[in-house]
């Protein structure tokens, strides 16, 4: 058993937990709170809001594909949810707005699921397009319905309660997923296919696989996920609206990869991933903490604190990238 | 296989007939683009009020045109078969620049102009190399680049506003003749950059390397410089399209909203200009139509007075209408094994 | 030891190169001469296209020097052979699909005017080089993407020859040529050699080589075996320095087969767009069927359709009595059909490579290890250990990549996996290609075994050899239909070979080698 749970921390997962350490131990060099466990606990809590998302993107790039459609699909999970729970009223509405909100997602999901399985077409421009379609329906369904954009009581108590004292029901959200996905990938039937298209699809079909199907499956899972992210998000806001998504997509596939899971599919590790989202989450308290733009400030530059989360993020997947996920020279 | 078929080789099958006359796949993908702009611009102009006046035309130019740059710029790659998801932050950083530098006396004013489109050349040419030498994959490399780019611009531009040499902006927006100075901009781009591009060596290259990139390598093709060319240029291109926009709008402003919808356009753009996404086949000429028809669906949802706002679920439909055109091929396999590759 | 006197142009010597840890050269040396014709013989994988690949600058040697007209080359890259005079003519096709003839004609070096191609001049120059190889009917502006294939071999090899080469290279090139092209090639490389030029020559039709070439050598396994005359050697031997032992032996004995038992699969007027027509097929447990015929008659398509991938399919099959529809491979391989394929591409078809061999070969049985979609690891390692016994995989590699073992060993994961799945009928297709002969020996006699336990076995080979030492019976194909079958003291090579050809039986076969390169054509 030990070996089976060694196995699971690659090079780069090692890596990305070695980074998060030193992050840390850099942070608390400047302010010692950073090692409390109420700051961690407070980190853990908000990386988890990426971690399920970034939960199901992960099968899609382990496939070979990417889902370009996250921003607007945890749009739709969040504005869906509270929007239901606002038509189908207080009683109905706690118990179903959750479930149609998920829902939404993966439907968004079987969609791309059937475009790029069925259709064949590319996953990068059909995920786009249906982004482009999910965010066109928000923007109508918010002008033509003015529908309720307020969370219900179990969606907060969802995103910042306790169930388990000390631990925040997201991050139990979040080890519960894990868990699953970590058993779907590494004991299931499904786990193996997975792996293996990413490698070699036409190998895998004639091995007798309705590859097909395993694509569908996982990209309706990536969009309940995202929608997931979606509830949980309008919980933690108390709210939902419309760019609730757009800060998402470039951190998921950033955690991913950083996680060690190779960009073109067949590769990647799970725990990768955990490692990968921790530690962007922390990168971006990081930044908030420091405040680069401060220091700007204060040579006369005034600079929104965006300006340094963007750059900061693009130069560190690019940097991780050129660390380890160069392609071989097939020559 | 060793079973002849002396079949079409030679003159007989070397172009399939459109309309009788004899015309490439990139002609034919052309020729259809044109064909769609001209029947939706001609709808627009039957329910446009005040008819096509000249200024209808030019404001409709003026924003073709912006897309259609971004478009040009989004073709090269492409035609490698990579894609840039960075142009959209490009064309912003460009605007942000140039709100800043493209302004007072008409030395300053060239100088602005040729910091802004050094620093799209830059760009791209950062993309390029890191694609290159990192050997990454151009998807990922330009989503992160674009965020790079995106937060100079911010930088640059943390509220909107600036200003812009008024003379430049009101030339480059005006129409001589009813000919709008933005679509004869074009008609300079392409014959300037796309022709002589298309007709170098680097640019067959281009070509080459989104047909086969093995069999360009055994021939001995310029693969590495021919991509970095094609991101530069990439990014020169988007860096005009930028300086258009600052010229009519008056001012820059780094929204991430405008970054993501040209970029997103622009793909659209492509695909409906008959440019094969896997590369290899293709012509910018087909993008800027591909553009004017993006553009023209705006229109048309205004004339037929459906909500504005509704655009982006129009244009996601054309997306995915257009890569679904392409997957067509897929109901005539009949090896199921063909659609694994 | 080549019959010309004259100074090499081309000297390779001490040529080394490794593939991880695999040996592709060992300390090759290799000299080719102005005007004359030198064949390359030697089974896949002896290193000839290494050796190629290395003198046009695809892959850098570990060790050794080239010498050009006596002073040292290095080539980095195929560009910096192309300038020094030596043009390829690969296996691979090395053409730009989407661009046009001329353009792949000049696609190195075009003619420029102020910096741009000269489209004009280039035009000109590719309607020179394809009348120079007899491809007069190849228009210049023609993508290559709509000419059939022969055609787009002519366009190789003119865009080889307008680099003006000093030393020309053909692998295989004329493998995908009609009867009638090879014969214009051949009098142009006769053209060629008279003109001065160097010409290397790769090609496993031992009739082509005696027609062509001056010199010959022989390589097996990375290394240099000989290096002598053309036409001071018997087929015979030549055929032994490749393969490196008595050629007879290889086969192990047939079991008799028991004619009473019915078939497993029964399969009648099996049609598919014109590409199979109206196969009928029968084959017992325990019953080797092979399928021949020249290349590409259909015997591919009747293993995928039987497989279940082609759509549209006509005709019966039946499985152990009961008419089954095989719509799929997912199908096929159910408990209810018990099929298997063993694929063409084992690389791209067979293999996910960067996968462990554990993953490999459990992966088309998994679902007989696991229940409710959950892996038993005990049981599939069981299954997987029993498996690399059974095969004598190399232990020590299985938990690495099975990218990593050799093109034999591979083969025999890819095999290993479906006999895993326990399957009752296995399609073979082609599954001997490329791999050494040691590996061909273990899956002959595994054949032999499988059938002796009660599978059907229906195997395609486009070696006629392997199809007499393995097969009970064999079905010759033309044109997508079985035209003959073959069995018992028929089946010798003559009546393969009269059969493949669509001839009456009996013919004698000095006569056949004429008809064969008539009725091509």
């Amino acid at each position: 058993m030990v070996d089976v749970v060694l196995r699971q921390f690659d090079r780069a997962t090692l890596i990305a937990f070695g980074c998060i350490v030193l992050l840390l131990l850099i942070g608390a060099l400047a302010e010692p709170a950073f090692l409390s466990p109420k700051y961690l606990i407070q980190q853990i809590h908000v990386a988890s809001f990426l971690g399920v998302v970034a939960t199901g993107v992960m099968l899609i790039i382990l496939l070979g594909h990417i889902d370009l459609s996250i921003p607007w699909t945890i749009a739709v999970g969040g504005m869906m949810a509270t929007g239901a729970a606002g038509i189908l009223g207080p009683e109905l509405g706690v118990t179903f707005a959750i479930p149609f909100g998920i829902l939404c997602g993966a439907a968004i999901g079987a969609i791309n699921g059937l475009g790029v399985a069925y259709l064949r077409a590319p996953a990068m421009i059909f995920t786009l397009g249906m982004n482009a379609v999910a965010q066109g329906l928000m923007v109508y369904h918010t002008g033509g319905f003015a529908p309720q954009n307020r969370a219900t009581e179990f969606m907060r108590e969802l995103a910042v309660g306790h169930l388990i004292p000390g631990v925040p029901n997201p991050v139990l959200i979040w080890i519960v997923l894990g868990a699953v996905t970590m058993f779907m990938l590494n004991r299931t039937t499904l786990g193996r296919q997975i792996y293996a298209i990413g490698n070699q699809e036409r190998a895998v079909f004639l091995s007798g696989v309705d590859t097909r199907r395993v694509i569908l499956i996982c990209f309706v899972i990536s969009g309940a996920c995202a929608a997931a992210t979606g509830v949980l998000l309008a919980g933690w806001a108390n709210r939902s609206y419309q760019a609730m998504g757009d800060p998402y997509l470039l951190p998921t596939i950033a955690a991913i990869i950083l996680g060690g899971t190779n960009v073109l599919g067949g590769r990647g590790k799970y725990i990768g991933t955990v490692a990968g989202v921790i530690l962007i989450t922390i990168l971006q308290s990081m930044l908030s903490v420091v405040q680069p733009q401060r220091y700007f400030a204060q040579l006369g530059l005034d600079m929104p604190a965006d300006v340094f989360r963007q750059i900061v993020f693009g130069l560190v997947i690019v940097a991780m990238l050129l660390l380890y996920g160069r392609q071989k020279l097939v020559r | 296989m060793s079973v002849p078929v002396e079949a079409t080789g030679g003159e007989a099958g070397a172009k399939r007939k459109l309309f009788g006359l004899r015309l490439s796949v990139t002609q034919r993908g052309i020729l259809i683009a044109i064909a769609i702009f001209a029947v939706m611009f001609a709808v627009y102009g039957w329910k446009q009020p005040v008819g096509l006046t000249a200024n209808v035309i030019n404001t409709a130019s003026n924003k073709g045109a912006l897309l259609a740059l971004v478009a040009m710029a989004q073709t090269l790659p492409v035609l490698t078969g990579g894609l840039d998801l960075s142009v959209g932050a490009i064309f912003v950083l460009a605007n942000c620049l140039a709100s800043s530098i493209v302004v007072g006396d008409p030395v300053s004013t060239t100088l602005g102009i040729f910091g802004v489109l050094l620093i799209g050349l830059l760009c791209g040419t950062i993309n390029g190399v890191i694609i290159v030498y990192g050997r990454l994959q151009p998807l990922i490399v330009t989503l992160a680049m674009g965020a790079v780019y995106f937060g100079i611009a911010l930088a640059i531009r943390p509220q909107p506003g600036g200003s812009v040499n008024f003379e430049l902006a009101d030339f480059m927006t005006r129409s001589t003749y009813a000919i709008p100075h933005s679509a004869i901009l074009l008609l300079l781009v392409v014959i300037f950059i796309w022709i002589p591009y298309r007709r170098s060596v680097l640019g067959r290259a281009a070509f080459a390397i989104g047909s086969a990139e093995q069999a360009a390598y055994m021939s001995g093709v310029p693969i590495d410089r021919a991509k970095i060319l094609a991101f530069a240029l990439s990014g020169l291109l988007a860096a005009i399209g930028g300086l258009l926009l600052t010229a009519i709008t008056y001012s820059g402003a780094a929204k991430i909203s405008i970054a993501n919808d040209y970029t997103l356009n622009s793909i659209g753009a492509v695909v409906i200009g008959g440019t094969s996404l896997f590369g290899g086949v293709g012509s910018a000429i087909g993008s800027i139509f591909g553009a004017f028809v993006m553009r023209t669906v705006g229109d048309l949802l205004i004339v037929f007075d459906i909500n504005p706002v509704l655009q982006p679920l129009f244009v996601g439909i054309v997306l995915l209408i257009a890569v679904c055109i392409g997957s067509l091929r897929v109901l005539r396999i009949k090896n199921k094994l063909d659609l694994y590759r | 030891m080549t019959a010309s006197g004259s100074a090499p142009l081309l000297r390779m010597s001490g040529i080394t190169k490794h593939y991880g840890g695999v040996r592709a050269l060992e300390n090759v040396h290799f000299e080719a001469t102005r005007g004359t014709i030198h064949a390359l013989l030697g089974e896949n994988g002896a290193g000839k296209s290494t050796l190629i690949k290395v003198l046009s600058g695809v892959v850098q040697p570990d060790a050794g020097t080239i010498e050009l007209d006596g002073s040292p080359v290095q080539f980095a890259n195929p560009t910096e052979a192309n300038d020094a005079g030596i043009a390829c003519i690969f296996q691979e096709l090395s053409l730009l699909p989407d661009l046009t003839v001329a353009d792949n004609i000049c696609i190195t070096r075009p003619p420029r005017r102020f910096g741009l191609i000269d489209f004009r001049a280039q035009r000109r120059i590719a309607e020179e080089a394809l009348a120079r190889v007899g491809g007069e009917g190849i228009h210049p502006s023609a993508t290559v993407r709509e000419l059939p294939l022969s055609r787009r071999q002519m366009v190789e090899i003119a865009k080889a020859l307008a680099r003006n080469p000093k030393i020309l290279i053909l692998d295989e090139a004329t493998s995908a040529l009609t009867a009638a092209d090879v014969e214009k090639v051949f009098v142009m490389l006769h053209k060629l050699r008279e003109e001065g030029m160097a010409i290397i020559y790769i090609s496993h039709r031992m009739h082509e080589i005696a027609e062509l070439a001056d010199v010959c050598t022989v390589y097996r396994n990375g290394r240099k075996v000989e290096t002598f005359d053309a036409g001071t050697r018997s087929d015979n031997a030549i055929v032994e320095m490749m393969i490196g032992r008595e050629y007879e032996s290889v086969f192990p004995p047939k079991a008799a087969k028991n004619d009473d038992v019915a078939p497993v699969l029964k399969v009648r007027d099996f049609s598919w767009q014109g590409e199979l027509n109206g196969i009928d097929l029968d084959i017992r447990p325990g019953e080797i069927v092979g399928l021949g015929g020249l290349d590409g008659q259909g015997q591919r398509q009747l293993l995928l359709g039987l497989f279940g991938t082609l759509i549209g399919t006509t005709g019966t099959v039946e499985i152990a009595g009961n008419p089954v529809k095989l719509s799929s491979p997912k199908r096929a391989k159910s408990d209810a059909i018990g099929m298997a394929l063993i694929p063409e591409d084992r690389k791209a078809e067979g293999l996910m490579l960067p996968m462990t061999v554990r993953e490999n070969l459990s992966f088309a049985a998994v679902e007989k290890v696991s229940r409710g979609g959950v892996v038993d690891l005990k049981a599939e390692e069981a299954a997987i250990d029993e498996m690399v016994e059974l095969l004598k995989i190399k232990a020590d590699g299985i938990d690495g990549p099975v990218a990593s073992l050799s093109g034999g060993n591979q083969q025999k994961v890819v095999i290993g996996k479906w006999l895993m799945t326990k399957p009752r009928i296995i399609l073979l297709n082609d599954p001997t290609r490329g791999i050494d002969v040691g590996t061909k020996q273990e899956i002959y006699q595994l054949l032999q075994r499988l059938a002796a336990e009660g599978a059907a076995i229906l195997f395609y080979s486009t070696d006629y050899d392997e199809l007499i030492g393995c097969c009970d019976r064999v079905l010759v194909m033309y044109s997508g239909a079985v035209v003959r079958t073959l069995s018992g003291q028929q089946l010798t090579e003559t009546n393969l070979v009269s059969a493949a050809l669509n001839l009456p039986a009996g013919t004698d076969q000095a006569a056949l080698a004429a008809q064969a390169r008539e009725a091509a054509t």
